[in-house]
């Protein structure tokens, strides 16, 4: 965009001489206390980020760890990414779309039909035989549609998915799990292209579409199973997705990767915007807080590759907790490195102001609901792994509402303009938490978890309301 | 005198049987500020719509530095170098101020990743240049500012890009005392920078004192193009409210005829 705009004033070199005086909190260097003090202010001015959501969890690990002495043993641990991930994912999804202020209640079954059709294509061979015929010919004719619908509203990058989606269903190369589950993760793009067109052109409010279409899946996901559940724990990459863990080197090269990456990047950063005049953290706040992420990292992984099996040999960073902070920094970057995603904060914070910034708020809605819905068929396949199976109810009942919670909890508004992806990850956990630890003591009973999960969740909605309250107040 | 950079002659424009618009012309010229006054639905903010695209116009012609052009959707007014700051101002509370400066128009890198560093630079860069001393730093999340910390936000914007012609709605109208006198001397900086500023306002005060020439509208046609120092502020009432005042103003047949 920036190559057909008019260059600004500054390049132009048409403003005149700027008059001493202006920054001075600019300019300076922001260092650990100046970082404390602004983290304070924040929480004093309704911005608690991720405090309520990790004080949850410290709160929900000290009760459970009393409840029961297995509560905090290497296993049970080990296996909360797990219990997790799929809520973790379907959440990060949801965080594109609860930014605009929209929701999208579709997004678990239709994840739960997408992992269907994937099922039904590893295990019947091919889609075309093993789908009903009609469904078939539904599907394909589906996402021709989408493609068109993503072209009409410019949305090239989803058009592209989706098309590749639709080659690997047409070559019935959906007989191998790979590209089934890519095929999956296509399938949830174009039901998303299709929701945002319905939301964003349409106009209907993406609360009754999406609910709409909620129901809807769960209808297709039985007409894709034609009633009978599809065991996945047969496939081992897809059993993994859940109860596979990283080698012990893997593991080790993966945090290392990530926190070498994290460090340099805001070492890089600092330095540069200082070289530069810029507003910049200082060196010691940056390796400060880098050497804390980087102790926390080293910690867990060391927990992690101990040997935690009871028969056979567990060790590693399940692949599960993987993926999840995988998405979860390519969410990141998306959404705060790119053009892409400042719009979609804008058109979330103001969308009149975005519109008239010359920002395709159409195009931002339908991207962003495109994505939620691929991010729900992942979630829908690693539920499928977690189950062990592609069953006749995946992805309905309470894993969208869970999922919205997570992101909730984790201080995602609902308003839309404020949210992070870092947010559904946070939550995910506290959701994953309290069945987890309620089951390790029977006698507590399964009514327990729904009645804990309800309170916890209006906590979180209660800080976001009053903390959006102080923020109004200024 | 220079030639007006934007002329807009025998504008007409209608919404169904309404007749909004009835042959307006109006000039802008390059370092005056123009105040465009008139009552509540005199049509100030169809003109406004016009010249931005976000309305079509039904006839006439608009002239931006002597060539005629067609202004069909907000960008094509963008890129003429016309800048709007409306009433609302358009600003994204969840953004910072060099965001919300930079929206739509981001400067990047490998053609989608963002160079934050060289957009605080030139938004400080712009925001001194205007001299603004109430904004203390430019990553200041907007929600968190004053109203006339806001309109300056919103005027800066308008001129960081290479704007020629600046429309500023009702600047003032929600600010106190010492508010309105900064946006009122930015107001004044920009037409002394060059540029043609055109004020929409309801506040004779605040016209009169930062105003070079006043348009009058009365029900949809210019009532009178006047130099400030020329005028009263009882004259630019009477225009406003009856289309003329002695010798200024509508023909009487056509006063009386329009209501």
């Amino acid at each position: 965009m920036s190559s057909t705009t008019p260059e600004t004033n500054v390049e132009a070199g048409a403003l005149p001489a700027a008059p001493d005086g202006g920054f001075a909190l600019d300019v300076e260097e922001k260092s650990i206390g100046d970082a404390v003090r602004g983290w304070v202010g924040k929480l004093r001015t309704g911005d608690p980020g991720a405090l309520p959501s990790v004080l949850g969890l410290v709160v929900l690990g000290i009760i459970f760890s009393q409840v029961s002495d297995r509560f905090l043993s290497a296993l049970n641990l080990g296996n909360l990414p797990g219990q997790g991930a799929y809520i973790a994912v379907i959440a990060l999804g949801l965080v594109f779309v609860l930014l605009l202020g929209e929701i999208d209640l579709s997004a678990g079954t239709a994840g739960g039909a997408c992992a269907a059709f994937a099922a039904v294509g590893v295990f019947k061979g091919s889609l075309d035989d093993g789908l009903p015929g009609f469904l078939y010919w539904a599907l394909v004719i589906g996402m021709v549609c989408a493609i068109a619908l993503a072209v009409l509203l410019k949305t090239y990058a989803g058009a592209a998915v989706v098309a590749v989606g639709l080659v690997l269903i047409l070559t019935n190369l959906t007989q191998h799990l790979v590209p089934a589950l890519v095929a999956a993760i296509c399938i949830g793009a174009a039901i998303g292209i299709f929701n945002g067109w319905l939301v964003a052109k349409v106009g209907i409010p993406s609360f009754v579409a999406t609910l709409a279409l909620f129901l809807a899946w769960q209808g297709v996901l039985q007409f894709a199973l034609s009633g009978q559940p599809i065991n996945t724990s047969n496939y081992d990459l897809w059993r993994d997705l859940t109860y596979g863990t990283l080698s012990v080197a893997q593991s080790w090269i993966l945090t290392i990767v990530l926190v070498a990456g994290f460090i340099g990047y805001t070492v890089l950063r600092s330095v540069r915007s200082k070289a530069a005049g810029l507003a910049h953290e200082s060196l010691n706040l940056v390796l400060a807080r880098g050497g804390a992420v980087a102790a926390v990292a080293i910690v867990l992984t060391y927990l992690a590759c101990r040997d935690r099996g009871t028969f056979a040999v567990k060790q590693g960073i399940p692949v599960p907790a993987a993926i999840a902070i995988v998405l979860m920094i390519a969410c990141t970057i998306l959404l705060t490195k790119t053009t892409w995603g400042r719009h979609l904060y804008a058109t979330g914070g103001n969308a009149e102001a975005a519109r008239r910034a010359g920002i395709d708020v159409v195009h931002m809605k339908v991207t962003a609901f495109a994505i939620c819905s691929a991010f729900g068929a992942l979630g829908g396949v690693m539920l499928a792994s977690s189950q062990s199976s592609a069953s006749l109810d995946l992805g309905s009942g309470n894993v969208l509402l869970f999922s919205v919670a997570a992101a909730v909890i984790g201080g995602t508004s609902l308003f839309g303009g404020r949210g992070r992806p870092r947010d559904a990850i946070l939550g995910a956990l506290v959701i994953a938490i309290i069945p987890n630890g309620l089951l390790l003591r029977p006698s507590l009973g399964a009514q327990w978890q729904s009645v804990i999960t309800g309170v916890v969740l209006l906590i979180a909605a209660a800080v976001d309301a009053i903390s959006r309250r102080r923020a109004a107040r200024g | 005198m220079a030639d007006p950079i934007l002329q807009i002659s025998r504008l007409n424009k209608s919404f169904g049987p309404v007749h909004v618009l009835k042959d307006v012309d109006l000039n802008i010229y390059p370092g005056e500020v123009t105040a465009l006054v008139g009552d509540n639905g005199a049509g100030k903010s169809t003109i406004v719509k016009c010249i931005a695209g976000i309305n079509n116009i039904d006839s006439g012609e608009i002239r931006f530095e002597g060539r005629p052009v067609t202004i069909a959707d907000p960008r094509d007014a963008t890129a003429l170098g016309i800048e709007f700051v409306y009433q609302d101002l358009a600003l994204a509370d969840n953004l910072d101020i060099t965001q919300n400066m930079f929206l739509g128009r981001e400067i990047s890198r490998y053609r989608s990743f963002l160079s934050d560093g060289e957009m605080e630079r030139q938004a400080r860069a712009t925001l001194a240049s205007l001299s603004v001393r109430t904004v203390s730093s430019v990553r200041q999340l907007v929600a968190n500012l004053s109203g006339g910390q806001r309109q300056t936000v919103a005027i800066a914007k308008a001129v960081l890009w290479n704007s020629k012609v600046v429309f500023l709605d009702e600047p003032t109208a929600a600010l106190g005392v010492a508010q309105t006198r900064q946006v009122l001397d930015l107001v004044r900086r920009l037409a002394d920078q060059g540029r043609g500023v055109v004020l929409i306002s309801h506040n004779m005060n605040d016209v009169m004192e930062v105003a070079d020439r006043v348009a009058a509208l009365y029900l949809g046609r210019v009532a009178a193009e006047v130099h400030t120092k020329d005028t009263t502020t009882t004259q630019i009432v009477e225009l406003i409210t009856s289309g003329r005042s002695g010798e200024l103003g509508l023909a009487q047949t056509v006063a009386s005829e329009s209501i």
